[in-house]
């Protein structure tokens, strides 16, 4: 089965998956904590004007920010209780960022949402309530998904790919997701088919996560309406297998050239979790205020699957846990492949936040780097076939203004390339560099 | 409250279990091998030039990095393998002191001088040969040993009381097939002999089974790749086929192949990390000049060897040769110069 799926054409790596963890654990609801800061900078993009004063009430699911101009999205306060104070918090990527701390009221009732119907909505109805529920993309940049949804006029698009890929090793809060809500995934992709006005969408998994396929695909044959036609394609396990270009070639056999965008191959590739926040924006008109984070890694007490409220600090989660091991080596925002490592875990859950990850001394390789030896692995593996070793030498020569000719801006930073490297060369970190520096 | 006991750093946190460290000791395991059968071959001679060499390279890196105050790092193996290498070439016979010059040039200039692990241009144990042959060409060109036949082995702890010979590449160039032939067996034991390693030549480079072994598990630990290996081969086969006999396509290929250090350049040298250029096709045609330029040494140059030099002449075309095959991008923007 794993070989005769497909995959990418060039490139990629096998990490160890360590997927193990967590993945046959079922989705489970963090009690809301005492107090969550709600970052009003999620993602890129414009921060949100607050709405609402210190001191004043505020409901589970109330929009408590708004962009005005700009790229963002709403957010909303993710428990009932009173605005504590407004200020700052600390950001995997920014820092710090603006914020609103509200402190939860434990008499509050949870709030219920009931379905109704959307099937006779309009496209820019069903569009308005995604708006409305503040979505991003979960899968990673947090892309305000009401945009993403809406490609400038005349763009041609006959496909849409939901990424189930899920190849960073660890996480499993898509893998999850599949298992538990397959019908609210299969309505948010026709829903998001309704918008776009195609009929075409194609589930995107790696074969690892064969639960989910199964699900899924039983679901799918459940579930699909004569006007739209909803596919599962298991791909083979191989990292970046997620990454929006190489899901593309793999599935459509497309290649988007850079600097271009899926819609200019016809594709919309939108993450699988996103599609279940779709449905729970348009069916429940539910904002989005909670999400799955897999907390995984072999420092932390009891690894889970969370549903936890956006805003929830990362301590709280830890000590629901039942806190962390000694040999804690490193605490990283994301997969371990692609995310964040922090300073500190008062940080807050944001939008984007698909893991955290505490991991042991054994698990991550801290030691110093030394020259390139010029094995090539690096070559090897790099699925948008680049050069990171002559990237990294470069940078090292202090010559980043003259790396654009190795295609630097092509990088997506997957990490592959300083993943197999004897070396243990930080050539993501020389490829920034080389891109802060290169054409300028 | 959790103390802030955590590092922190850049992505990716996953690494693979490799390092430089690893490749390294692990060819220099797969060199082993051809090291003892040479014991066997050439007595213990050949262990002690060896030991010499190996421990001329690693003390001669430790003090140019002392030297330069960089950092030393003779843990990693890279002046060990050199050390082996460059015993793996010099004749068994040479005096025993002679891999200390050769590993001071090996090492000293060839490595540090151009820049160190990475950056030297060519490949340090071929440099510290290709200067023996040139300070002391009687030695580096004469002092073969017969090959043992017998347990006798035990008896011939260090002096030279073995009998000085000729390598069959020498006998070939200057006498033709047949004195190859009357000299070493017809071809059926011949090419057994030379296979297995009972042969006159430089003290690694007689076991073409060993060597190929050790490559072959290089192999597949993807250490290296098959591409500089076999073109190598082919090559020097097909232009000895062509060119090697009385008229064209009468040579021996077989024997071209088995004899001299073709198959320890080949997998052991010109398969070098840093001389030898990354991509498939500019490997395979690294490997092609390697073999072509040998078979022209060995037939039309002074030396009946050319493994040494074809290899030395291919290193400083790596970078070029990366040049003109750049690795394909996977969908760069339009009009790009890929």
């Amino acid at each position: 089965m794993s070989k005769s799926s497909p995959t990418f054409s060039k490139g990629g790596i096998h990490p160890r998956e360590s997927k193990e963890l967590t993945e046959h654990l079922p989705i489970e609801a963090m009690p809301p904590p005492e107090e969550v800061d709600i970052l009003l900078l999620q993602h890129f993009g414009s921060p949100c004007r607050v709405l609402v004063d210190k001191k004043a009430t505020v409901i589970e699911g109330e929009t408590i920010g708004v962009v005005d101009a700009g790229l963002g999205a709403s957010v909303h306060s993710s428990v009932s209780g009173t605005v504590k104070s407004i200020g700052a918090s600390p950001h995997p990527v920014r820092v710090e960022a603006p914020s609103v701390t509200i402190r939860r009221d434990p008499q509050a009732e949870p709030r219920v949402f009931a379905p109704s119907e959307w099937e006779h909505l309009s496209p820019e109805e069903l569009l308005g309530k995604i708006r409305n529920a503040g979505l991003v993309g979960l899968g990673g940049a947090g892309f305000p998904t009401h945009l993403k949804l809406s490609p400038p006029p005349g763009t041609r698009l006959d496909k849409l790919i939901l990424n189930a890929a899920e190849c960073e090793p660890y996480l499993n809060c898509d893998n999850r997701t599949m298992i538990e809500f397959p019908h609210e995934i299969l309505t948010g992709a026709r829903i998001i088919l309704r918008i776009l006005g195609i009929k075409e969408c194609h589930i995107g998994v790696e074969n690892n996560k064969q639960e989910a396929i199964w699900v899924l695909s039983r679901a799918a044959a459940e579930n699909t309406a004569p006007d739209c036609k909803i596919s599962v394609n298991p791909l083979m396990v191989k990292y970046p297998q997620g990454s929006e270009k190489q899901l593309i070639q793999t599935i459509t056999g497309r290649r988007v050239p850079y600097p271009g965008l899926p819609f200019d191959v016809g594709v919309m590739v939108i993450n699988v979790g996103t599609a279940k926040t779709i449905h729970d924006a348009v069916v429940l008109e539910k904002p989005l205020y909670e999400r799955v984070v897999t907390i995984s890694g072999r420092a932390i007490a009891r690894p889970a699957n969370l549903m936890v409220r956006i805003g929830t600090r990362l301590s709280d989660i830890v000590t629901f846990l039942g806190g962390t091991r000694d040999n804690l080596a490193r605490i990283v925002v994301g997969g371990p492949m692609m995310g964040f490592s922090i300073p500190t875990t008062d940080l807050p859950v944001m939008k984007t936040t698909s893991g955290v990850l505490f991991l042991s001394d054994d698990e991550i390789d801290s030691r110093p780097h030394g020259p390139c030896i010029r094995c090539g692995k690096c070559v090897e593996v790099c699925s948008m076939g680049l050069s990171p070793n002559e990237v990294g030498i470069y940078v090292e020569a202090g010559r980043a203004r003259d790396t654009a000719q190795f295609g630097v801006f092509e990088c997506f930073e997957c990490g592959a390339c300083a993943f197999v490297c004897p070396a243990k060369r930080p050539l993501v970190q020389f490829t920034r560099l080389a891109k802060a520096k290169a054409g300028k | 409250m959790i103390p802030p006991a955590w590092s922190v750093s850049i992505s990716p946190h996953l690494k693979s279990t490799e390092s430089v460290e690893k490749i390294m000791w692990t060819v220099v395991a797969c060199l082993i091998p051809s090291l003892i059968l040479s014991v066997f071959v050439f007595g213990f001679r050949a262990l002690i030039i060896a030991a010499i060499s190996t421990a001329s390279c690693v003390a001669v890196e430790a003090a140019t990095q002392k030297l330069l105050k960089r950092p030393v790092t003779v843990r990693d193996g890279s002046a060990v393998i050199t050390g082996l290498l460059l015993a793996f070439c010099i004749p068994p016979g040479v005096p025993l002191w002679m891999p200390i010059p050769g590993a001071i040039m090996a090492i000293y200039v060839a490595k540090h001088l151009l820049g160190g692990i990475g950056f030297n241009i060519f490949n340090p144990a071929l440099i510290g040969r290709a200067f023996l042959v040139a300070t002391f060409p009687v030695a580096m060109t004469s002092a073969w040993l017969a090959p043992i036949h017998d347990a006798a082995v035990f008896g011939s702890l260090g002096g030279i009381d073995a009998v000085s010979t000729a390598t069959p590449l020498y006998v070939l160039k200057h006498y033709g097939m047949n004195a190859v032939i009357e000299r070493f067996g017809a071809p059926s034991t011949l090419y057994w002999d030379f296979f297995v390693g009972w042969r006159p030549g430089c003290i690694g480079e007689t076991s073409a089974l060993l060597l190929t072994l050790g490559g072959l598990y290089l192999m597949l630990r993807r250490y290296i790749s098959w591409h500089i290996p076999m073109a190598t081969v082919l090559s020097v086969g097909f232009f000895s086929w062509v060119f090697g006999g009385e008229k064209l396509f009468t040579g021996d290929p077989v024997l071209a192949v088995l004899s001299g250090g073709v198959i320890l350049g080949a997998f052991f040298m010109a398969t070098d990390y840093v001389t030898s250029p990354n991509g498939n096709a500019a490997k395979l045609v690294f490997g092609a000049g390697v073999g072509a330029l040998t078979v022209l040494i060995r037939l039309k140059g002074g030396y009946p060897e050319g493994v040494c030099y074809a290899i030395l002449l291919m290193n400083p075309l790596s970078p070029a040769l990366e040049g003109w095959f750049k690795p394909k991008r996977f969908a760069p923007p339009k009009g790009a110069t890929t």
